[in-house]
């Protein structure tokens, strides 16, 4: 358990003494800065709309379902691009200098290295995550939204993001180039994430299963403020399957050599 | 203390160590001596827990490498081909970091940090990140990192390789002071250094031992078939009949008249010293003696020779010599038109 917190501690330090951290927790504010400005005036102006045909005024609007919604899935996509960036150098980086020699002879388990590692890059994407309760925090003293189907939302986002690194892990396992790393995880995530746009054009068994493999899918209803144990438990098998496939691939190297 | 039992290791068809076995006891420094691609690091990399062999067993300290990972591997340190650093720590954090790993109690990290920093001379680089450290330091950090947690066992993987010839002088002092503690076994092609820090010297080549012995032993056993040169005026005659029929003598090859007088090198037979009688035939003669000296067998020409004999044997299915080893087989073949 100790290894475990060492190595994630050295994963986070790589990423604050290298540009990694301050670069994607930057980029990830102006984006999502981006996103949250576009909402609102889209809000803003929607609901002077909805108060012009006599709706009822502004306050008829519900912020939740009209704001709060599509930046959470706009952030979950803001992820999507991001995350397979972040864990591409977790293996490929310490196989191409050699330092993964240091850590195979250490005494530790292989599982203690990729939970570490797991650790590592999923602290670093909740301080990722930690800059936008500062646009929750503005929208909470202006407005009224509901508490909690943003506290939904960010489970979701966080089971996702916690998804999207178990790929990047066990990418990055099977290769020394970080940017194969990166462009392979991105391809995978993207391909889960559409998964479900031909389900409408397959027979209803394909369907349903392509719907249930599909990452976004299972998102919806944590956006809409339902934490069904169902789509908590996808993520949970996602990403307990991929650190296994890790800790597999991990192992069949070893063996190659 | 290190137990290698019938190691084999393959990938794929390829054995790249093949029926490997030595041991090593408490305290020694075992040279592990092999032209580059002989199986040196593969070996190692087994020894160390990083692979697992095809076939075999390797034990340190009493455990099993494969059975009882965990424990070998709290018992060895290594330092592989290249340091093992990550460039954006200072050596003091790497150092921390790999005390973290190799789980020593946390009372016990700076002192063992500092201990080790002393030891291999790092201390006034302790807050240089590892990224923009020299050839050298690095050397020396991933020495540290090797020693830091006290290890039984220490796996060296060509500890001087890239260090300029003082830095290879302090590292093999460091290297020999350490052996008191420690049991280490130490790569190179260097032959030189086998025998200055070496007690045993294991010989590999193809993925084979070809021989094992102390670096001594190892001379003596081929110092048999001594070879004398001779430098001889002989006023124009043929020296060869005359040396040929010395007792002890087992060859004698003679060069061309030169400026010189005739280089001749005379192989002797096992065991005689028959410099006397070559002297005295030569005099009694009426021809000079300009020069007599006896060719040892450094190591290196044991190790070439081993290492060709091997190279010969395995001639027939495999083309792929290194540099290294077809050398000795150009020169041969010189040698051999020199004769005729």
């Amino acid at each position: 358990m100790i290894n475990i917190f060492s190595i994630a501690q050295k994963e986070i330090r790589s990423y604050f003494v290298s540009p990694i951290a301050y670069v994607v927790i930057g980029l990830f504010a102006v984006l999502y800065g981006y996103f949250y400005v576009a909402s609102l005036t889209i809000l803003v102006r929607f609901s002077a709309q909805v108060g012009m045909f006599g709706g009822g005024g502004p306050q008829a609007i519900n912020i939740n379902e009209f704001m709060i919604r599509p930046l959470l899935s706009n952030s979950a996509i803001i992820l999507l691009f991001f995350l397979p960036f972040l864990t591409a150098r977790a293996y490929a980086e310490e196989k191409r200098s050699g330092t993964i020699e240091l850590l195979l002879t250490s005494p530790l388990t292989d599982t203690e290295i990729i939970l570490g590692k797991f650790l590592g890059a999923f602290t670093l994407f909740l301080a990722m995550l930690s800059v936008t309760t500062v646009h929750m925090g503005i929208l909470f003293w202006y407005g009224e939204p509901e508490l909690g189907p943003i506290l939904s939302g960010y489970l979701g986002l966080i089971l996702m993001g916690g998804s999207f690194i178990s790929v990047g892990l066990l990418v990055s396992s099977t290769t020394r180039n970080q940017i194969v790393a990166g462009v392979v995880t991105f391809s995978i995530l993207l391909l889960f994430w559409v998964l479900s746009w031909i389900a409408d054009s397959v027979g209803p068994t394909t369907s349903a299963i392509l719907s249930y493999l599909s990452i976004l899918e299972h998102f919806d209803d944590f956006s809409k403020g339902v934490i069904d144990t169902a789509h908590v438990s996808y993520y949970l098998s996602f990403i307990t399957f991929a650190l296994f496939l890790t800790a597999k691939s991990v192992d069949t190297e070893r063996w190659r050599g | 203390m290190i137990e290698v039992q019938r190691v084999t290791k393959r990938y794929g068809p390829v054995a790249a160590v093949n029926d490997v076995s030595f041991r090593v006891e408490a305290g020694q420094i075992l040279g592990f001596l092999g032209p580059n691609g002989a199986g040196k690091t593969t070996t190692m990399r087994v020894l160390t827990g990083y692979m697992p062999p095809t076939d075999g067993k390797a034990i340190i300290a009493g455990y099993d490498v494969f059975e009882q990972p965990i424990e070998a591997k709290r018992r060895t340190g290594y330092l592989p081909e290249t340091p093992p650093l990550y460039p954006d720590m200072t050596v003091r954090e790497y150092l921390f970091f790999v005390a973290q790993i190799k789980g020593i109690a946390s009372g016990e990290r700076v002192r063992r940090v500092e201990y080790a920093m002393g030891r291999t001379s790092v201390d006034h680089m302790q807050d240089r990140h590892c990224g923009k450290l020299s050839k050298g330091y690095r050397q020396r950090v991933g020495l540290a990192q090797a020693i830091l947690h006290n290890p039984e066992v220490l796996i060296l993987d060509e500890p001087t390789a890239g260090l300029d010839p003082k830095q290879i002088i302090e590292t093999r002092e460091l290297i020999k002071e350490l052996a008191g503690d420690h049991t280490i076994i130490l790569s190179t092609h260097i032959l030189p250094e086998v025998a200055q820090t070496c007690e045993r010297v294991v010989i590999i080549s193809k993925g084979r031992v070809v021989a094992e012995d102390t670096p001594t032993n190892l001379t003596s056993r081929l110092r048999g078939s001594e070879t004398i040169q001779l430098q001889v005026d002989s006023n124009g005659v043929d020296p060869k009949p005359v040396l040929q029929s010395i007792a002890g003598v087992a060859q004698v090859t003679v060069s061309e008249q030169g400026q010189d007088g005739r280089t001749v090198e005379i192989q002797v037979a096992e065991g005689v010293d028959i410099r006397r009688d070559v002297a005295n035939t030569i005099v009694s003669n009426g021809w000079g003696l300009l020069e007599m000296k006896p060719m040892r067998l450094s190591l290196e020409d044991i190790f070439l020779q081993l290492t060709t004999e091997e190279n010969e044997g395995a001639a027939t299915n495999n083309d792929g010599a290194t540099p290294v080893e077809s050398e000795p087989e150009v020169q041969k073949t010189e040698q051999g038109s020199n004769h005729d």
